[in-house]
Formats: C-alpha cells, sequence, structure tokens
C-alpha cells in the first residue's frame, strides 16, 4: 500500500483553474520531484498537501487514513485540518524562520508547544537534528546572523523534528546563491539515505535526475508525465515534455 | 512668590498631567488592540463599525471630545453625572475637580485608542504571511502563532510609532484645562490671573521637556533591547 495517496486534486482560484485533477502515490522512503515551469501549479499541489489550500475537489490518503475528501465536508474542520498537518512538513522557499528565535529554539518551538515530550527529549532531539544538518556551532545564532543556505537547514530541522511522514520542499533552493545551494541540496540527500519520504519541488533538473525515484512533470495544472527520472529525462513522450526538457538545459555552448 | 513657591504650584499641576498621561496609557493601550482586531475582522459588519468609530474619533479635535463626554450626558438624562461627582468627593473627601477629571480621563483613554489600535493594525499586518504559514504547517493553533510568533515582531516594528503617540500624549494632557482641570498650564495661567505673574506660563516648558527627555531615554533603551532581531 502506498504511504501517500492523492486522487483527482482540483483548485481554482476564482476563474483561473490551477490544478485540474491531480493524482498520484508514493511509497514510504521514496523521493519525489515534480519539476514543471512557473504557473504550472507545482507549488499550489504542495500547499494543498499542507492544506495551506484547501483542494476543491479530490481526496488525500496517508498510511491508509483519509485525511481530506472534498465531498466529505467533517474532514474541513479547522481542528482537524490542524492535526493534518502534523503529517506533512513543508520546507518553503524563503524559510521563513522565526526571527526572534535562535536556531534552537526554531527547531523546538513545535514540539513545545504541541508537547510532544520532555523538554530534556525535545532539546536533545533538536541538538541531534541540527548536527546532522551541519550546524551544531550555530545553534545560539539568530537566522540575520546565519546565510541563506544555513537558514534553510535550520528550517529542514525545524520541519524534521515534528517527525513528518512525508517531508515536502517548495523550491528550496530558488531563494540562495548558486554557491548555496549545494550545501542545501547535499543535505536533502542525506535525508534520502535515512528513507525520509519527500516531495521536493525544484527547477534543479540535476538533482532531480540522481536523487529522486520518481518525477512528475507539471504543465498547465495537470501531470504531463510522471515516471523514473531515465524514463522522464531519457525517454519522454510528450512533446511539452521534451520542450520543457530542452529549455531547461541551458545549452549555451 | 518666591521661585520654589511657584515650582510647587505648578508641579501640583503637573501631576494631575502625569495622572491623566499614566491612566490614558494604561487604558488607551490595551483598548487600542480589541479595536485594532475589529478593524481587521473579517466580518464586515464589525469592520464597518470599527472603522467608523476610528474615523469620527480621530477626526474630531479632542478638545471637543471632552466638552462631549463632560456635557452630553447631563443634557441627555438630565444628571450632570460629573458636575455632581465633583461635588460629591469635595464635600465628602475635600478632593476636588474629580469628575472633570475622570471625563478628561474618558475622553483621552478613548481618544488615544483609536490612535493606538492603528499603530497595532499596521504592525499586524506588516507581518509577512509565511510566519503564520510557517507556523500553520507545524500544526500550532492560530492563538498560539499569534502569541509566540507574531506577537514579538509587531512589538518591535511598533515600539518608535508608539513612542511618537506616548510623547505627544503628555503634551496633549494640556488641552484638560478646557473643563478647568487643574493641569500645570491651568495652574500658571491662575498665577497669570491672580498673581499677575506671567514668566510660570513659560517656566511650565521645563516641565514638560525634563519628562520628554526621561521618556525618550526609556522608549530608547525599550526600542535597543528589542533590536536582538532583525524581522
Amino acid at each position: 500500500m502506498p504511504l501517500l495517496e492523492a486522487v483527482n486534486l482540483k483548485k481554482s482560484f476564482g476563474k483561473t483553474e490551477v490544478l485540474k485533477g491531480i493524482s498520484f502515490s508514493l511509497d514510504r522512503g521514496e523521493v519525489l520531484a515534480i519539476i514543471g515551469s512557473s504557473g504550472s501549479g507545482k507549488t499550489t499541489l504542495l500547499r494543498c498537501l499542507n492544506f495551506l489550500e484547501l483542494p476543491d475537489e479530490g481526496c488525500i490518503t496517508v498510511g491508509g487514513q483519509v485525511l481530506y475528501d472534498g465531498a466529505d465536508v467533517s474532514t474541513l474542520s479547522d481542528e482537524t485540518i490542524r492535526q493534518n498537518r502534523l503529517h506533512f512538513g513543508l520546507v518553503f522557499q524563503n524559510f521563513n524562520l522565526f526571527p526572534q528565535y535562535n536556531a534552537l529554539e526554531n527547531v523546538t518551538l513545535a514540539p513545545t508547544l504541541l508537547k510532544k515530550g520532555t523538554q530534556e527529549e525535545i532539546d536533545a532531539n533538536a541538538r541531534k537534528l541540527l548536527d546532522q544538518v551541519g550546524l551544531s556551532d550555530k545553534l545560539m545564532n539568530y537566522p540575520y546572523q546565519l546565510s541563506g543556505g544555513q537558514q534553510q537547514r535550520v528550517a529542514i530541522a525545524r520541519a524534521l523534528a515534528l517527525r513528518p511522514q512525508v517531508l515536502c520542499f517548495d523550491e528550496p533552493t530558488s531563494a540562495l546563491d548558486p554557491e548555496l545551494t549545494g550545501e542545501v541540496l547535499r543535505v536533502i540527500r542525506g535525508l534520502k539515505d535515512r528513507d525520509t519520504t519527500m516531495i521536493v519541488v525544484t527547477h534543479e533538473m540535476d538533482f532531480a535526475r540522481n536523487v529522486a525515484d520518481k518525477i512528475i512533470y507539471m504543465a498547465d495544472g495537470v501531470i504531463e508525465e510522471m515516471g523514473t527520472p531515465e524514463e522522464v529525462f531519457e525517454h519522454p513522450q510528450s512533446n511539452k515534455t521534451k520542450m520543457f526538457l530542452r529549455g531547461a538545459q541551458n545549452d549555451f555552448s | 512668590m518666591s521661585f520654589l513657591e511657584v515650582t510647587a504650584f505648578l508641579f501640583d499641576g503637573f501631576l494631575i498631567s502625569l495622572l491623566i498621561f499614566a491612566v490614558t496609557l494604561l487604558c488607551g493601550a490595551p483598548l487600542g488592540l480589541p479595536i485594532a482586531f475589529c478593524s481587521m475582522s473579517r466580518f464586515k459588519p464589525v469592520k464597518v463599525i470599527s472603522k467608523v468609530i476610528v474615523w469620527i474619533v480621530r477626526g474630531v479635535p479632542l478638545m471637543l471630545q471632552i466638552f462631549i463626554i463632560y456635557y452630553v450626558p447631563g443634557l441627555l438624562f438630565h444628571v450632570p453625572i460629573f458636575s455632581r461627582m465633583d461635588r460629591f468627593f469635595f464635600i465628602n473627601y475635600g478632593i476636588q475637580d474629580s469628575g472633570r477629571i475622570a471625563a478628561v480621563l474618558i475622553a483621552f483613554s478613548i481618544n488615544y485608542a483609536c490612535y493606538f489600535s492603528e499603530i497595532y493594525r499596521g504592525g499586524i499586518e506588516s507581518i509577512s504571511r509565511g510566519q503564520y504559514e510557517a507556523g500553520y504547517v507545524l500544526g500550532l493553533t492560530k492563538s498560539q502563532i499569534f502569541r509566540k510568533i507574531i506577537l514579538k515582531q509587531v512589538v518591535q516594528r511598533i515600539v518608535p510609532p508608539m513612542s511618537n503617540e506616548i510623547i505627544t500624549l503628555i503634551k496633549d494632557t494640556a488641552l484638560a484645562n478646557c473643563i478647568i482641570v487643574c493641569e500645570i498650564i491651568k495652574q500658571a495661567k491662575e498665577l497669570a490671573a491672580t498673581k499677575a505673574l506671567i514668566w510660570p506660563l513659560f517656566y511650565t516648558g521645563v516641565f514638560y521637556l525634563v519628562f520628554v527627555g526621561i521618556l525618550t531615554i526609556v522608549l530608547g533603551r525599550v526600542e535597543k533591547k528589542l533590536s536582538y532581531f532583525r524581522s
């Protein structure tokens, strides 16, 4: 049984239909990369999975439990949605760290408020996670004292602290200087080795090709192509995919 | 009258100025918060009512508002509440001006609450959507997000405009003399009328200057204390 199943997700903003029926599934420990040009609905899909937007139609199931069903209003209460968000973690494009807390406090805040263990456990876990993302010497630094790459790594540790079943990344390196993207991508790759189930919206084609188990290419609110990196990158079926990949190569030679 | 006697006489008045200042802050600052929330409410009628109140209170001179609070209840109900309060406290306890001061405190608190509410609203609305969303995806409740994430960033941002209002407030207290509350300017005018001394009127400026100097230092410290993070 897949860990995550999304069935026929639809979302419109006013008259603009952003998601036109998205279905996919993801197994435990798999990494899914979503690629596509801006405006194709990638970010909206991720926001729907984290319930920052509510899909108009469709179903989201995690581990056999139906979290969201557009046809079933009982899954729509504020409290249910809040609880359901805990199945997912989300790392934002522009980090969104809490500026008044240092790195350690950013990671411990949510587990502390949600009473996920004793303060000692929460603290020890946060230190372990920050060590894992290579920031054990920056525990007491405030976000403004950290580089973009370091801030994003704190954000990853913060998302991991609640042990989400699926960790989502919304273009995690798009706001970073080129020389800082590597450190963040290495951390994400390290998570794959620990069998973290992940969905990564990205423009980093090499990263998608080498790290993901599954690629979704989105265009105009639909899944244009889905498959292994080999299938999508080497033998794309649709013309749109071929065009996009050619454009993404940045071939100036 | 000696310089010291004049100083003591004026200081009595300045204590009333300080009382108006302190009570307005203590009542107006908290009262501004629900007004700010109402002005941001998604429920249209609440939002409209709140905005209209703020419009009226900010659109009418504070002196006029003092007159309205002081006289209108008496005109409406034929019971001059504040004048009776004046007489009652004077006859029983020898306290002067209590009703007049009460009217001034009410007018000032409402007036400043409306100004504060707009500062709060601006501060709250200036926090990026991403801060709320980061809280949401971590499974926090709306109230946890506001108290633990948003509030401190708002406080940091509103300290400078609040400092401005607070400094304006101590000087606005002089308006209380429009209904003959014996604040410091009224006391000085009293000296001009009864002792033909004009210089105490100018001397009152020193009281304000010293107090504003202290406020500037204290508020500067608060601002500095909150500058340990950047948002």
